[in-house]
C-alpha cells in the first residue's frame, strides 16, 4: 500500500477528488446547453448567500454528521456498516413512539431527552442482532445491515399506514408531535436574543451533533475502549495477543454505530418535521457512508464532509430552482458523481500521487 | 540413466536477501525426491524457479537431458511438471469432476467434454490407485480426498514431474500413510515426486533421496537408504553450534506454571500437541527446541491464553486453567505471565499504530496510559520514552508509527513493554528472528537479567545456538510431543538432534 505523508492524504486527495468530480458535473452540464461556471455560481450561492440558505445547508449538515459518525465508529472496528438508513428509520420510530405517549404529560426539559434517548436505543437495537450475527456467527455486517434497511422499510409501511397513522388521514404519517417534543429552531432562539433571522429548519439538533462529533472523538482517541477498538479494526491477532474480547468490541462497536445513525432522527423530527412521515431518512444513512470515507472517519473530516453535501444538497436544490433545463435528477447526478470520485473511488489518485510526490 | 530434472547454479534474490545460492538440484526418474530444511531456507523459492512462479537471477534447469527456459506455469505445465500446493486450489462448490476438467472443458459445450474426464478420471484412479467419487462436492470431501483431487488435476494435464509443497501439513496420520501410499504408487508408475518437507520423519517413511538446505544453500544430498534422521537434523540446523556464550548458573526457584497432558486439535481436527507436560520453575531458562512446525507456535498459543485449552491442565499459582474453565491472554496477564509472541508483525504489534500506543498494548488498562478515566497521551509518551530508554530502542521516538523501526528495534519495544510488566512467567517465541546481530546480544542479557530476578521463563527458538546459550533445561519437539528434556550441561546437539528426529531410546541411529 502506498503511503502519503499526512498533509496530501487529508487536504489533497479530497480536493483532487472533489475537483475532479465538479469537473465532470460542469461537462455534463456544458453537455446540456448550459453554461457550468454560472450553474456552479448559483449552487455555491444557494448553499451559502442567499437569504437562509446557511440555515437549510447546516440543517442537511446535521442529518450528514450524524450519520457520518455512525459509519466511522464501526469503521474503526473494520466493519462496514451499510444500515444508517435503517437504524436512523428505527430511530425515528423511538423518538416518536415517546413523544406520541408523553408529549401530553411530561415538559420539555424531560421529554426531549427521554425522546433523543428512544431515537439512540432503537437505532442502536436495530444495528444490535447484525452486529451480534457478525460477532458470534460470523454473517457479513455488509449483508446483513442491508437486508436490515429492507425490513425497516417494510416494517415502517405497516406502522405509518396503521397504528401509528395520524387519526382521519389517508397519508402515510404520525400526528404532530406536541410542543414539549419539539426541539427548538435557531430563528427562534435568534429572534429571542433580538436578531432577525430568516425562518430554517436548522435547529438545536446541530450542535448537539458537533457535540456527538466531540464525543467520538473522546470515545474513540482518548479511552482505553476506543483504544482496543482501533487495535482490533487493525490487527485482530494483535487484538485477541492484548486480551481485547474481539466479540464483545464488535457488538458494542454496532450498539455505538447504530445509536448514532438514530439521533439523526432527532434532526428530522424533533428539530423540523415535529412528525414522522414515510421515507424521512431520504438516503441519509446512505450518503453517511461517502461522508465518513471523504472525512477520512476522523469527526473533523466528517463535520468537513458533511458540510460539503449539505451544501451541495441546499445547493442543488437551488439550482434545480434557477435553470429549468437542470432538472431534479440532473441535480442527483452530480451529487451522485460527487460521491463516486470521493468515495467509491477515493483512493483512485493515492498510487499516482505517491509516484509523484516520490519523484519530486 | 537422464535425470527427470536436472537444477544447476539457481541463485535468486530477494533485494539484498538471497533465497537461492548457487543451488543444484538432480532427480532421477521415478523416485521420490525429498528436499528438507527449515523454514526461510530456500525450499519454496526452488520449487518456485522449477514451476515458473519466478525466473531465476542465474541458473539452467533441464528437463529429460533438454535445458529449458520456464518462464510460467503454463510452461511447467507444458513440460511436465505439475505442482500441488500447500493451499489447495479446488472450487468448493464444484465437483471432483468439474473440479479436474477445470481448464480443459473441451469446447464451448460441456457434455462431450464431461464424457472424455469422466474417461480420464477412472483411467488415473485405475492405474494409480487414486480413487475418488468424480460426484462428490470437493467441499464436502476430508482434507486428505481434496489434495487426491489436486495430485489427479496434475496427472490430468499429463505430469511427469509431481511438486508436493508441505503436502502433509494439513493430513491426520492415516491420510499421510495414505499419501505416502499413492506417492510409492506413481514413482513406480515411473512418475517424478519432488517432496518439499521440513519432517524429517517423512523424508525417512517415504524417500529415495533427500537434499538438505540451509539458508539458501543446498548443504548436502544423501541416500535416504544410508543416512539418519539425526545426520538430517544435525545438517538442517547446522552442524556447527558455536557455544560462545554458557547460561549464568541458576538457582531453580519455585514451580512457576505446571502444564499436563496438554492435548491440542487445530480446526481441521489435526493434532499439533499431544500430551504436553512440562513444569517451568522460577529462575530459569527452559528453552524449546525442534524443527519448527513441531508444535512450538501452538505451545505457545495455548499457554498465552490466545487459543483455548482443549484437553489437559495448566496450573499457575493457585490457578487451574482447564477447558471448562479457560484463561484468555487478559487473565494470563493478570497472573504474571508475559508473552513476546513469534509473530511480532501480525500478533506483537499493531502496526498503523504509533511506538507510543504499542508500549501499552495489553496493558491499556494498566498505569502506562495514565490514572484517570481517559488515556492521557502525556502519560503514553513518558511511558514509552521510559521503555525505550531503558531498552535502547532507536529511534527513540515515541510518536513515531510501529512499522518505522528495524526488526530489532520493534523487537527491543516488545521486550521492553512484556519486561517491564515485571512479570513471574515470560514466555518468548523465537526472540532474535531478524534482529540484526548487536541487538541479540542486548536482548539475551536481557533476558539473563529478568532469570536473576527469579522469573521464569519458556523460550521457544529454532536457533540451536540460542537455545544452547540462554537454556538451564532444554525441552525437545517433535510432532507436537515433547520428545525429552535435558539439563543443558548434559546435552549435546547429537543428542538434541536425535530427539528433533524423533528418534529415542538405545535404537538411534
Amino acid at each position: 500500500m502506498t503511503t502519503l505523508p499526512r498533509w496530501a492524504d487529508l487536504g489533497l486527495i479530497p480536493l483532487l477528488n472533489l475537483s475532479l468530480a465538479f469537473l465532470v458535473s460542469g461537462l455534463v452540464v456544458a453537455a446540456i446547453g448550459e453554461d457550468p461556471i454560472k450553474a456552479i455560481t448559483v449552487m455555491i450561492q444557494g448553499a451559502f448567500v442567499y437569504d437562509g440558505s446557511l440555515g437549510y445547508t447546516l440543517y442537511y449538515t446535521t442529518n450528514f454528521i450524524f450519520t457520518g459518525l455512525a459509519v466511522s465508529v464501526a469503521y474503526k472496528a473494520m466493519l462496514f456498516n451499510i444500515g444508517g438508513e435503517g437504524q436512523a428509520y428505527l430511530g425515528g420510530l423511538g423518538a416518536v413512539i415517546v413523544c406520541l405517549a408523553l408529549d401530553s404529560i411530561l415538559p420539555a426539559i424531560l421529554l426531549i431527552p427521554l425522546a433523543i434517548a428512544g431515537a439512540a436505543l432503537f437505532g442502536a437495537l436495530w444495528a444490535l442482532i447484525p452486529g451480534w450475527l457478525q460477532a458470534y456467527r460470523g454473517s457479513h455486517i455488509v449483508i446483513t445491515t442491508i437486508m436490515f434497511n429492507f425490513i425497516a422499510a417494510g416494517m415502517m409501511v405497516s406502522l405509518l399506514g396503521g397504528p401509528l397513522q395520524r387519526v382521519g388521514q389517508s397519508s402515510p404519517q404520525t400526528r404532530n408531535i406536541g410542543e414539549a417534543g419539539q426541539l427548538p429552531f435557531i430563528h427562534d432562539i435568534g429572534r429571542a436574543m433580538g436578531f432577525e433571522a430568516t425562518t430554517t429548519p436548522l435547529n438545536l439538533a446541530f450542535p448537539l451533533a458537533l457535540l456527538a462529533c466531540l464525543g467520538v472523538w473522546v470515545l474513540i482517541w482518548r479511552t482505553r475502549w476506543g483504544y482496543a477498538l482501533r487495535a482490533l479494526g487493525h490487527s485482530q491477532p494483535a487484538a485477541v495477543y492484548a486480551g481485547i474480547p474481539a466479540q464483545r468490541m464488535i457488538v458494542v462497536a454496532m450498539l455505538i454505530s447504530g445509536a448514532l445513525a438514530g439521533c439523526m432522527a432527532v434532526n428530522e423530527i424533533l428539530g423540523a418535521q415535529h412528525k414522522m412521515v414515510l421515507n424521512f431518512t431520504a438516503g441519509y444513512g446512505f450518503t453517511g457512508i461517502a461522508v465518513a470515507l471523504m472525512g477520512r472517519t476522523h469527526p473533523v473530516g466528517i463535520i468537513l464532509a458533511a458540510l460539503l453535501f449539505g451544501a451541495i444538497y441546499q445547493g442543488g436544490a437551488e439550482l434545480n430552482f434557477e435553470f429549468r433545463t437542470i432538472t431534479r435528477e440532473m441535480v442527483l447526478l452530480i451529487q451522485g458523481l460527487i460521491i463516486l470520485f470521493s468515495g467509491a473511488l477515493a483512493l483512485m489518485f493515492v498510487p499516482w500521487l505517491g509516484r509523484a510526490l516520490r519523484r519530486g | 540413466m537422464t535425470p527427470a530434472i536436472r537444477m544447476q547454479g539457481i541463485t535468486k534474490r530477494f533485494g539484498a536477501v538471497i533465497a537461492n545460492d548457487a543451488v543444484d538440484l538432480t532427480v532421477k526418474p521415478g523416485s521420490i525426491h525429498g528436499v528438507i530444511g527449515e523454514n526461510g531456507a530456500g525450499k519454496s523459492t526452488l520449487m518456485s524457479v522449477l514451476y515458473g512462479f519466478y525466473g531465476a537471477d542465474a541458473g539452467t534447469i533441464e528437463v529429460e537431458g533438454e535445458a529449458v527456459t520456464i518462464a510460467s506455469s503454463a510452461d511447467a505445465i507444458a513440460l511436465g511438471i505439475g505442482m500441488v500446493h500447500q493451499h489447495f486450489m479446488l472450487v468448493q462448490t464444484f465437483t471432483v469432476l468439474e473440479n479436474v476438467m477445470l481448464g480443459a472443458e473441451g469446447g464451448p459445450m460441456l457434455a462431450q467434454g464431461m464424457e472424455e474426464n469422466r474417461q480420464e478420471l477412472e483411467r488415473l484412479s485405475q492405474n494409480y490407485g487414486l480413487t475418488v467419487d468424480p460426484d462428490a462436492l470437493v467441499g464436502d470431501l476430508p482434507v486428505g480426498v481434496q489434495q487426491r483431487v489436486e495430485i489427479i488435476k496434475a496427472l490430468r494435464r499429463g505430469a511427469r514431474v509431481l511438486i508436493l509443497d508441505e503436502p502433509t501439513g494439513v493430513l491426520t496420520p492415516e491420510e499421510t500413510e495414505g499419501l505416502f501410499q499413492i506417492l510409492r504408487g506413481l514413482a513406480s508408475e515411473g512418475v517424478s515426486i519432488l517432496l518439499i518437507t521440513h519432517k524429517l520423519n517423512e523424508i525417512m517413511a517415504v524417500t529415495d533421496q533427500v537434499s538438505v538446505m540451509r539458508g539458501g544453500k543446498m548443504v548436502a544430498h544423501r541416500e535416504t537408504a544410508v543416512t539418519s534422521g539425526s545426520e538430517l537434523a544435525a545438517l538442517m540446523v547446522g552442524r556447527e553450534v558455536s557455544l560462545t556464550r554458557e547460561p549464568a548458573v541458576a538457582s531453580q526457584g519455585a514451580p512457576a506454571l505446571d502444564a499436563k497432558d496438554m492435548t491440542w486439535r487445530d480446526n481441521n481436527g489435526v493434532v499439533r500437541l499431544q500430551d504436553v507436560s512440562l513444569t517451568l520453575y522460577g529462575g530459569e531458562v527452559l528453552g524449546v527446541a525442534g524443527v519448527s512446525g513441531n508444535g512450538q507456535s501452538e505451545l505457545l498459543n495455548v499457554l498465552s491464553g490466545i487459543e483455548p485449552m482443549q484437553e489437559g491442565e495448566l496450573t499457575i499459582g493457585n490457578r487451574r486453567i482447564v477447558s471448562a474453565d479457560p484463561a484468555g491472554p487478559a487473565e494470563m496477564r493478570k497472573l504474571g505471565l508475559a508473552h513476546v509472541p513469534e509473530d511480532r508483525h501480525h500478533r506483537g504489534l499493531v502496526l498503523p499504530f504509533e511506538a507510543r500506543e504499542n508500549a501499552v498494548l495489553g496493558y491499556h488498562h494498566g498505569p502506562g496510559t495514565g490514572e484517570g478515566r481517559l488515556i492521557s497521551p502525556a502519560a503514553l509518551t513518558s511511558h514509552c520514552t521510559r521503555l525505550m530508554n531503558g531498552f535502547d530502542v532507536r529511534p527513540p521516538d515515541p510518536m513515531l508509527r510501529s512499522a518505522g523501526f528495524s526488526g530489532g528495534n520493534q523487537q527491543k519495544l516488545i521486550l521492553a513493554r512484556e519486561i517491564e510488566a515485571a512479570p513471574k512467567i515470560l514466555l518468548i517465541g523465537q526472540p532474535t528472528r531478524g534482529v540484526d546481530i548487536g541487538a541479540i546480544e542486548f536482548i539475551n542479557d536481557r533476558i539473563e537479567e529478568l532469570k536473576a530476578q527469579g522469573c521464569a521463563i519458556l523460550l521457544v527458538s529454532v536457533e540451536l545456538e540460542e537455545i544452547f546459550a540462554l537454556s538451564d533445561r532444554i525441552a525437545v519437539m517433535n510432532e507436537g510431543r515433547i520428545e525429552g528434556v535435558v539439563r543443558r550441561t548434559e546435552a549435546d546437539t547429537a543428542t538434541i538432534g536425535r530427539l528433533m528426529a524423533g528418534v529415542t531410546g538405545e535404537s538411534a541411529a
